[in-house]
């Protein structure tokens, strides 16, 4: 009974975390299209409810109500599990994720290995979506999406080993708890290029603008996803925008500081604001990262794909390893307020 | 209770995915189903508390090993009925080299699972009751086995060389960028702003 009580307990904790994930994933899809519109001297959505932010809800309802097509060819085993393979490990990354001090549903040791695994599963959804269509489109974009990710796993791997250096734990709440203090305790600031890197590789790991070759409207049509339909292509949809919001919240509890405040234990205006729950300046610091993600897809050009590789390879591996260097004589050292 | 329905689930999903790894005709089925037994593995090793060992499967083979395979597996066009026809000639060698794995496990499993338990809690309390998987991990690798680890490391560096090594060709004739020159390229040398010849357009 006890263990019954507990189970329908990690339920509901669960329930509690994935329901805002997935509204914040909506209200990025709509805000996404305002701001894109905004930047192009447009209106964007604006006639669905209140100035068009129940667009989602629209948007949903459509892809619900049309046939989703099974192509003739295509595996259809696969073809049906590819969009499962792609949502799953975007929403179980979210275990292991501190919202706000103790807000966690399993704080294990290991969270950071588990957070990079989870993050390196996502690329199966998308080959095996390209392999069981059966379309060559669909293969070419599996492929490229597959070499990009695998290539930039690795930067983004350096790059938390430097958090994880500098913190001293794999824990991530620990990894929140080493940056306690104001803005300029943060890993942003003795971690910069690696901060760096580490967003650089996350907008290229969920394959967005300006990486966004395994889609390539025009050159692949819509590259792995070119023969789903309905709500096979919401889950896609879904993924990626979950994806999205699964990195920018990474990135606010490695080098942002998770839930602390901006002012936090500084005389005067620290108390001041220590009213505001810590789950608000998370959420703060994960929109802002949000932002730059539309930011960037309404600024930059696609890059070309040896472009992409380059970079990967050639520019960001060898700028993580250098300041893996750099970082071991702070750690040696004791440099600054951080080590 | 709950760990140990948890861990039946697991085992049966492992066995048959690892049946259907060597029985199932279509050689992309037989990777995704060997990606299924890696997880579940994993999963069984979480069960164990062995979480670094666990996580670290899934990071090292699920998330790089057989996304490579499966490259590999989707690109060729594998023909089995040719890989089928020595099935009966080295089913002997399968049995012996199988017997042998067979009678390696009983011997760990069976003979000395009390002793590998012992030392299990043995370092656990040594530890002072910290059960840091990771901490504990990286301090035996780190100073006990140093040596052994650092050796494991140098045979990895050598398979990598080696791997390059093999596949490096260099061919005569082939176009690539040069990207020096396209990143030190300036406006001057590619663009020249000339006077429309036919004067100005009156289009206002």
């Amino acid at each position: 009974m006890a263990q019954l009580w507990e189970l329908s307990l990690i339920m509901i904790q669960i329930t509690a975390l994935i329901i805002p994930v997935l509204l914040t994933v909506a209200l990025m899809t709509v805000a996404e299209r305002k701001i894109i519109g905004k930047m192009q001297l447009r209106q964007g959505p604006n006639r669905v409810g209140l100035n068009g932010w129940l667009q989602p809800i629209a948007d949903v309802l459509k892809l619900i109500m049309k046939e989703a097509v099974l192509p003739s060819s295509a595996s259809k085993g696969l073809f049906i599990v590819a969009p499962l393979l792609s949502i799953m490990p975007a929403l179980a990354a979210w275990a292991v994720l501190p919202v706000a001090e103790g807000w966690v549903i399993a704080d294990v040791n290991a969270g950071l290995l588990y957070v990079l695994a989870m993050a390196s599963l996502g690329v199966y959804g998308v080959i095996v979506a390209g392999w069981a269509s059966n379309s060559k489109y669909a293969l070419l974009g599996a492929m490229r999406a597959g070499a990009q990710v695998v290539s930039y796993e690795i930067a983004m791997g350096f790059a938390l080993v430097g958090v994880l250096m500098a913190a001293g734990s794999l824990n991530i709440s620990a990894i929140v708890e080493a940056q306690a203090g104001p803005i300029w305790n943060w890993f942003w600031l003795p971690l910069l290029p690696l901060f760096l890197v580490y967003w650089i590789s996350g907008v290229a790991e969920t394959n967005r603008l300006p990486f966004d070759v395994a889609e390539g409207e025009s050159e692949i049509v819509a590259g792995f996803h070119v023969e789903y339909s309905g709500i096979a292509f919401a889950i896609f949809f879904l993924a990626e925008y979950a994806n999205m919001v699964l990195i920018s919240g990474l990135a606010a509890i490695m080098f942002l500081g998770g839930w602390y405040s901006p002012v936090h234990g500084l005389p005067l205006i620290g108390p001041a604001l220590a009213w505001v729950p810590g789950v608000i300046w998370f959420g703060l610091k994960t929109s802002f990262f949000l932002f730059c993600y539309i930011w960037f897809r309404g600024t930059f050009p696609r890059y070309r794909y040896d472009q992409i590789m380059r970079l990967g390879w050639k520019v960001l591996i060898p700028v993580t390893v250098v300041w893996l260097i750099v970082e071991s004589v702070f750690v040696i050292t004791g440099f600054g307020p951080w080590f | 209770m709950i760990q140990l329905t948890i861990f039946y689930i697991f085992a049966a999903v492992l066995l048959v995915a690892a049946t259907v790894v060597i029985t199932s005709r279509n050689p992309v089925y037989s990777a995704l189903f060997l990606v299924l037994c890696f997880f579940t593995s994993s999963a069984l090793w979480l069960l164990a508390e062995a979480e670094f060992l666990g996580i670290a499967l899934v990071l090292v083979y699920v998330g790089a090993v057989m996304v490579l395979f499966l490259f590999v597996v989707m690109m060729l066009d594998i023909n089995l009925a040719p890989m089928r026809e020595g099935f009966a000639r080295y089913l002997p060698v399968g049995l012996g080299v199988g017997a042998v794995m067979v009678a390696e496990m009983a011997l760990v499993v069976g003979s000395s699972s009390a002793e590998f338990a012992e030392g299990a809690i043995a370092s656990t309390v040594v530890e002072g009751g910290d059960s840091n998987n990771v901490r504990l991990l990286g301090n035996v690798i780190y100073t006990k086995y140093v040596f052994q680890f650092e050796v494991a490391a140098v045979v990895l560096l050598v398979a990598i060389i080696a791997a390059i090594m093999l596949t490096l060709r260099r061919r005569g004739g082939t176009k690539h960028q040069e990207v020096a020159e396209q990143v030190a390229v300036h406006k001057a040398d590619r663009l020249r702003l000339v006077r429309d010849p036919r004067g100005k357009h009156d289009n206002q």
